[in-house]
């Protein structure tokens, strides 16, 4: 059992060397601890040659099927931007993170990111949970986050740019498209047990009292839960008009084929989803998901010519089988925005991006972007889509212009109390 | 009255893929004592195996790469399984628990290996032609796809039980895992005893693999859904015991289905977790117990 | 008892050689490490001594006990959330409610969950306590049962994601998967302020050390003579009139209370306890960083914590996209040709070079105790390299 090894001397040898390998991968850290203490040039000052920019996506764990596509487009983006001559003359350098689907990592690698590399902004997170994770370290160094997806709303950090979409561009707009020109009347929601899908149906359901719709069903399943035939089969006992679906990652791939598996499809009952987007659509095979519903801010078919370019240089740097969708969109749109706002300042210093931010405007593929300078987050036009057979996604509804982004729904009524 | 059957079904489709999930298991686990962290890689590996092979044999064969994929992911599958074996498990024999961690980090690797060339979002297997839709007997919608599930592994599970039972090779795999050193002293070759069980039981997860892309994600971290309640089943079922296994799965696939309708989601899960920490005080060795003599 | 004293071999470590070694560390955690590392790095050394207190925690139960403890993150999210509870509440006020309570809108005053850790004389025992209580309950049940290796791992692990899944269920009551983050103070200190993060790096080694002194006397004792034999042979002990399960109980209670005390300290250090730190994945991990210091050696175990996650983050700083390949090979690699860790190594390379330079200073080879009964097997690397075994 508890054997001593005392085997032959190549044993011992053998020994050696492996414990030899770890202290030296235990060594590789302690070096680059050096730099953080003796380097004092970085971003804020922008003193050396180049500027670092940290770039903190999921690259590993389950949350890399979408995150790894997002710091794709960042990269593009900071490529273009280098390759026209660079922010304030210098080139950046970007410094890739992995936040490992781990919100505490995330946490412990934007400090990293500010506090070794001297990050001048750093674009990243996902999940709301990994936002959260890393809001306090932001706003306690005073460094920048750009945060490139749609969310729950009610935020608004000093220290965030949230250039995806808050719920009064994209849920809200959803559902005044299921209530005009579905007529739905009665309406289910699933979505996966976490932040994000419980604080839209808590604003669907207020939508929905003031608006005359009726919420006949409510479900929630753990992240990464594959097992959806029970949930469907209280969707087809509960008889909803349409379903609105907040299902994230792995699980949204589940949610589609087994819906579409138990007989259902867009014709029967119509779902509208604020979740899958282009990228997913790959995943899940058009086949269980052709002529549903999805809302958002960009569709790879958003006419343009900026829309144009951005997809063909993705899918020039990234392959053909690639597609363009909204937060690949927002994370590309990120980088464009801080870069232009650090030229417009003639710095990149944190306060000073920020006051040139105010205002910005942005010639983005989804169109004009105009950055709020109140909350930080962007004007955007709402798009409800149309799953398409070839698995990209029509435009089927539109609003009028960008909208001004409300993360705390105050301008609405019905929202009071939330 | 619909309700009921529609959720007898449901929980007939779920007990298929654990059981599905989990007959690999039975052998390196129970036979073995291998505690194979890698299995859910294994499965992922069967998974894009499908994949695979519908890419290669275009739109025009999806039926044909599906059927084609079965035998291939076994046999991808066993072959990870017999290198795995080969290089690492049998220095680890007699150390259960040491497996546990090598197998884990066997499985990090695979995971980033498939995330390198396959790339990190999620592939798509479509399902074939054939097993499109399904019937309706008696209220209950009964989909080809999940019936399609129940009969592999009712076919598997057959076959295991003959090969089991009625093979000389069968014969010679129960021995070992009965009584090692008397079977080795009979003239058993253990050691190739053991790399055929651990390559039948790689092989039956990918097997598993092929399935449950009808109804799930086929990405990077597929595994991890699947391992631990593979390993449950397991051990509710009785180590290596192939009844067990089958009743654990029937078991554990009818309380989720049910608790889940009368409840949610979450609950569902923590809840069969909970019922089978109280099963295990009743019963500590699970469903089918292997007599033994002897204290331990 | 003495029957059974008298069967092992005493070990008893020279008490020199130990405290030199024990100042040695003491030392360089106190005095040089915050003396040469920046803000960030000691705060980061600070998150990985707090996972070196759990690894003790394990290596008293699955190194000395032989129970593959493979659930801490349920013992030591348990420690992380009565810690965090109380700290939301203090940062909240009086009065307030803390802002995660208020997202549900479902609150008016502070639930009933809640309320007693307002307290930090409830909050802070409880951290540790409740821990206690739990893997008590479930101890007492699987070890009299007789529960053990993988049917015990698995079961610990099952009950780590059963609590994940109702943490995250309950979000309105406990931040679901987002957990709970944005702390402020801890007992006046500031979290967001370098130099009281300082005074709590300060308070964590202090708490490794007490607790390594502590968990190393109780493993001297006759104690932890007792847990190895019900280690190594539960029925031997048993005819001797002991009652292993209970000695297997306490050292699985006391693994669970360090990981709930790590929990506790975690939170202020790092400023966010989530269900993502306590589920399957960590659980595993924490195993393996005890598995790759050196199960046998409580130091080796605290050593492995900090090893392994040191090595991970400067691994994937330096191949973001390609880490867990390293860390992966790291894992087979060290487990396989090193059974028994890193300490195990480093003890019969000082083993292999002693007998290099003098032949009969080490133990040479004819003299290698017979493999006879279990009891004396076990007990032989003791036997050979009595200073280092559990120091």
């Amino acid at each position: 059992m508890h054997r001593p090894i005392r085997g032959p001397r190549w044993a011992g040898r053998c020994a050696l060397a492996v414990a030899a390998t770890v202290l030296a991968a235990v060594a590789v850290g302690c070096g680059s601890d050096g730099s953080d203490t003796s380097s004092s040039s970085g971003g804020t000052t922008a003193s050396g040659d180049t500027i670092p920019v940290g770039i903190l996506h999921s690259l590993s764990g389950t949350m890399a099927i979408s995150e790894v596509s997002v710091r794709d487009a960042e990269l593009l983006a900071i490529e273009e931007i280098n390759k026209a001559g660079g922010v304030l003359g210098k080139q950046l350098e970007p410094v890739i993170e992995d936040g490992a689907s781990d919100w505490p990592t995330f946490a412990e690698k934007a400090q990293k990111l500010i506090s070794t590399d001297k990050v001048a902004a750093t674009f990243g997170g996902w999940t709301s949970a990994s936002r959260k994770a890393m809001l306090p370290v932001f706003e306690r160094n005073k460094s920048l986050l750009y945060y490139p997806v749609q969310y729950e709303g009610l935020e608004a950090s000093p220290y965030i740019f949230y250039t995806g979409a808050t719920t009064n561009q994209q849920i809200i707009p959803g559902l005044e498209f299921l209530k005009k020109e579905l007529k739905v009347k009665d309406l289910f929601l699933v979505g996966s047990d976490y932040v994000f899908p419980r604080t839209a149906n808590k604003e669907i359901k207020a939508w929905a009292k003031a608006n005359g719709m009726k919420i006949v069903g409510e479900e929630y399943s753990p992240l990464g839960n594959t097992n959806y035939a029970t949930t469907v089969n209280k969707i087809k006992q509960a008889k909803p008009d349409a379903v609105f679906q907040t299902i994230n990652g792995d699980s949204n791939v589940a949610f589609w084929k087994q819906f579409k598996d138990s007989g259902l499809d867009a014709k029967s009952l119509p779902v509208i989803s604020v979740s899958t987007a282009e990228d997913e659509v790959k995943g899940v095979g058009i086949d269980n998901i052709v002529g549903q519903y999805v809302a958002w801010n960009y569709y790879q078919t958003t006419p343009g010519a900026e829309n144009e370019a951005f997809v063909k240089a993705f899918k020039a740097k990234y392959g053909q089988d690639r597609v363009t969708d909204d937060p690949i969109e927002a994370g590309y749109v990120a980088v464009h925005l801080w870069a232009l706002a650090a030229e417009k300042a003639g710095s990149t210093d944190v306060e000073k991006v920020k006051a040139a931010s105010k205002g910005l405007v942005f010639e983005a593929p989804e169109g004009k972007v105009t950055v709020d300078g109140e909350n930080q987050h962007i004007y955007k036009t709402a798009r409800i889509g149309k799953l398409r057979p070839d698995g990209l996604i029509d435009t089927v509804s539109e609003s009028d212009g960008p909208i001004k982004p409300d993360p705390f729904l105050k301008t609405y009524p019905w929202a009071k109390g939330l | 009255m619909d309700v009921f059957l529609n959720q007898l079904f449901v929980g007939l489709s779920i007990a298929s893929i654990l059981l599905l999930v989990a007959l690999g298991l039975t052998f390196t686990f129970g036979q073995m004592n291998v505690i194979n962290m890698a299995h859910g890689e294994f499965i992922m590996a069967g998974a894009y195996t499908t994949y695979v092979l519908q890419t290669a044999l275009g739109t025009g064969a999806i039926g044909l790469a599906f059927g084609l994929a079965l035998p291939a992911a076994f046999l991808v599958a066993g072959t990870l399984g017999l290198i795995l074996e080969f290089l690492v498990i049998r220095r680890l024999y007699g150390r259960p628990l040491d497996t546990l961690l090598v197998t884990w980090g066997v499985g990090l690797m695979l995971q980033q290996l498939a995330r390198d060339i396959f790339g990190a979002q999620n592939v798509n297997v479509s399902a074939p032609g054939f097993l499109d839709g399904g019937v309706t007997i008696a209220g209950a919608d009964l989909s080809y796809p999940r019936l399609f599930i129940i009969t592999v592994v009712l076919f598997v599970v057959t076959a295991i039980a003959i090969y089991m039972g009625r093979t000389p090779a069968g014969r010679r795999m129960r021995a070992v895992m009965q009584n090692r050193p008397l079977a080795s002293v009979s003239g058993v070759r253990t050691t190739r005893v053991d790399r055929t069980t651990f390559f039948i039981g790689s092989g039956l997860a990918g097997l598993a693999g092929v399935a449950i892309t009808l109804l799930g994600p086929v990405g990077p971290t597929l595994g991890l859904g699947y391992i631990i309640d593979a390993f449950l089943v397991v051990i509710v079922g009785g180590l290596g015991q192939l009844r067990g296994a089958i009743v654990a799965a029937l078991a554990l696939g009818m309380a989720n289905s049910f608790i889940e309708y009368n409840t949610s989601t979450s609950i569902a899960k923590a809840g069969v977790f909970l019922l089978i920490v109280l099963f295990l005080q009743w019963r500590p060795e699970g469903i089918v117990v292997q007599k033994r003599r002897g204290l331990a | 008892m003495s029957t059974l004293a008298r069967l092992l071999p005493r070990s008893k470590p020279t008490p020199s050689g130990f405290l030199v070694r024990f100042a040695l560390m003491a030392a360089t955690l106190l005095l040089i490490a915050p003396a040469v590392l920046s803000d960030f790095r000691l705060s980061l050394l600070a998150k990985f001594l707090c996972f070196a207190i759990i690894a003790i925690g394990i290596g008293l139960a699955w190194g000395q006990g032989g129970m593959l403890v493979l659930g801490q993150g349920l013992f030591f999210g348990l420690g992380g959330y009565c810690m965090g509870m109380h700290m939301k509440i203090v940062d909240a006020g009086p009065g307030n409610l803390p802002d995660i309570l208020t997202y549900s809108g479902q609150y008016d005053s502070l639930p009933l969950l809640w309320k007693p850790f307002t307290s930090a004389w409830f909050a802070v025992p409880m951290a540790i306590l409740l821990p206690m209580a739990i893997a008590a309950l479930l101890g007492a049940a699987v070890f009299r049962q007789r529960i053990r290796g993988a049917y015990f791992a698995i079961l610990s692990q099952a009950l780590a994601a059963a609590f994940v899944i109702v943490i995250v269920g309950n979000l309105s009551l406990t931040g679901g998967t987002n957990g709970l983050t944005n702390f402020q103070t801890f007992f006046g200190l500031s979290v967001v302020d370098p130099a009281d993060q300082r005074i709590l790096y300060f308070v964590v080694v202090i708490a490794l050390l007490l607790v390594f002194l502590m968990t190393r006397s109780l493993v001297l004792a006759r104690y932890g003579r007792l847990l190895i034999a019900s280690r190594d042979h539960e029925d031997r002990v048993r005819f001797l009139g002991y009652d292993p399960a209970r000695i297997k109980l306490v050292a699985y209670v006391l693994a669970a209370g360090l990981a709930g005390l790590a929990g506790a300290l975690f939170v202020p250090v790092v400023g966010i306890i989530s269900p993502a730190l306590l589920g399957i994945v960590p659980s595993i991990e924490m195993v393996i960083w005890v598995a790759l210091g050196g199960r046998q050696a409580l130091a080796w175990a605290a050593a492995g914590a900090v090893m392994v996650n040191q090595a991970k983050t400067s691994i994937s700083e330096e191949w973001p996209s390609g880490w867990l390949y390293v860390q992966g090979l790291l894992f087979v690699v060290v487990i396989l040709f090193l059974p028994k860790g890193v300490g195990g190594a480093v003890a019969n390379i000082r083993e292999y070079i002693g007998r290099r330079i003098s032949p009969r200073g080490g133990v040479p080879r004819s003299e290698k105790p017979k493999p006879g009964p279990q009891v004396a097997a076990s007990a032989a690397p003791s036997a050979a390299r009595p200073p280092k075994e559990v120091a």
